[in-house]
């Protein structure tokens, strides 16, 4: 009983958090009604026996990324962005269209039936513990890709240092741009003085 | 215990908030918050069957996901900082030099 109002509640946060999450104005607001969500998407997890990715939930999700979005949200200027318009011209083209998608997949949702059954029982995780469990599988059956998700965030690292950074002739312009402008206006001065 | 069809609702539902937002908002960051929610569905989606179906599978793919989100942000985000820059505005609707 405990774990259906759990989820509830949690169901309940998410479905709130994520739609004033995409409502509001302040896009600070935003970013911090998608932390709740995180936060209750990690207390999901628990009740799935999966203790790691609630872990990896709060420390990357809510720890790394949103952090780089505030980041992102502060360089941008925000001042403006409080009078203009949230959304664009016509959003109920958008509304309809996401309203048809879950009512689309809630109609069909219980058509599903479960396939075969695995190895990995929850008596057999919590035999092993759960993080053990995911390791033994990952450096195993899935250690190509875990190689290949290492090599996916070089690549990003790569491309935020190369998009992030100014181009070095812009900057030579700017430096440039500085250095000549004083010029003519001490010019100025010395005709005036004149 | 919970059905595996509640946690497919609302894993549905909370899919369907991010498309919504990723249409109508301006602000090119809350629409990759938007795409945050969207993988953030599917993630759900994955462990819970992967709790109903007994298999660690899902989860392996969640964690993947989880990777491939970090390195999206990322870019997307310099991409949002490389737009600011020269357009000194994030809103996808001022970025129209292509439709001639």
């Amino acid at each position: 009983m405990f774990i259906q109002i759990f989820f509830g509640y949690c169901a309940l946060m998410i479905t709130l958090s994520g739609i004033l999450a995409i409502s509001l104005r302040n896009p600070v607001h935003c970013v911090l009604m998608v932390l709740v969500l995180f936060f209750h998407m990690a207390g999901l997890y628990l009740t799935l026996n999966a203790e790691f990715l609630a872990a990896v939930q709060i420390i990357v999700y809510a720890g790394a990324i949103l952090v780089l979005y505030l980041f992102v949200l502060f360089l941008v200027s925000l001042r403006e962005e409080l009078h203009l318009d949230a959304f664009i011209a016509n959003p109920w083209i958008g509304r309809v269209i996401a309203g048809g998608l879950a009512a689309a997949l809630l109609y069909v949702i219980p058509a599903f039936t479960l396939g075969e059954k695995g190895v990995w029982s929850v008596e057999a995780i919590k035999q092993v513990t759960h993080t053990k469990a995911l390791g033994q599988e990952m450096y195993s059956t899935y250690l190509l890709p875990f190689e290949i998700g290492g090599l996916i965030l070089l690549v990003a690292l790569i491309g935020g240092l190369a998009l992030a950074r100014r181009d070095e002739g812009a900057t030579e312009t700017n430096a440039a741009d500085e250095a000549t402008t004083p010029l003519p206006a001490q010019s100025d001065h010395k005709e005036a003085a004149q | 215990m919970i059905p595996l069809s509640w946690y497919m609702a609302l894993s549905a539902i909370l899919f369907c908030i991010g498309v919504c937002g990723f249409l109508t908002r301006r602000n090119v960051i809350i629409m990759f918050l938007s795409l945050e929610l969207m993988l953030n569905g599917v993630n759900l989606n994955l462990v819970a069957l992967s709790h109903f179906l007994e298999s660690l599978r899902g989860q392996a793919f969640t964690f993947f996901i989880i990777t491939v989100a970090a390195a999206e942000a990322a870019i997307g985000l310099g991409i949002a900082i490389a737009l600011y820059r020269s357009r000194r505005s994030v809103h996808v609707d001022t970025v129209n030099q292509l439709k001639g």
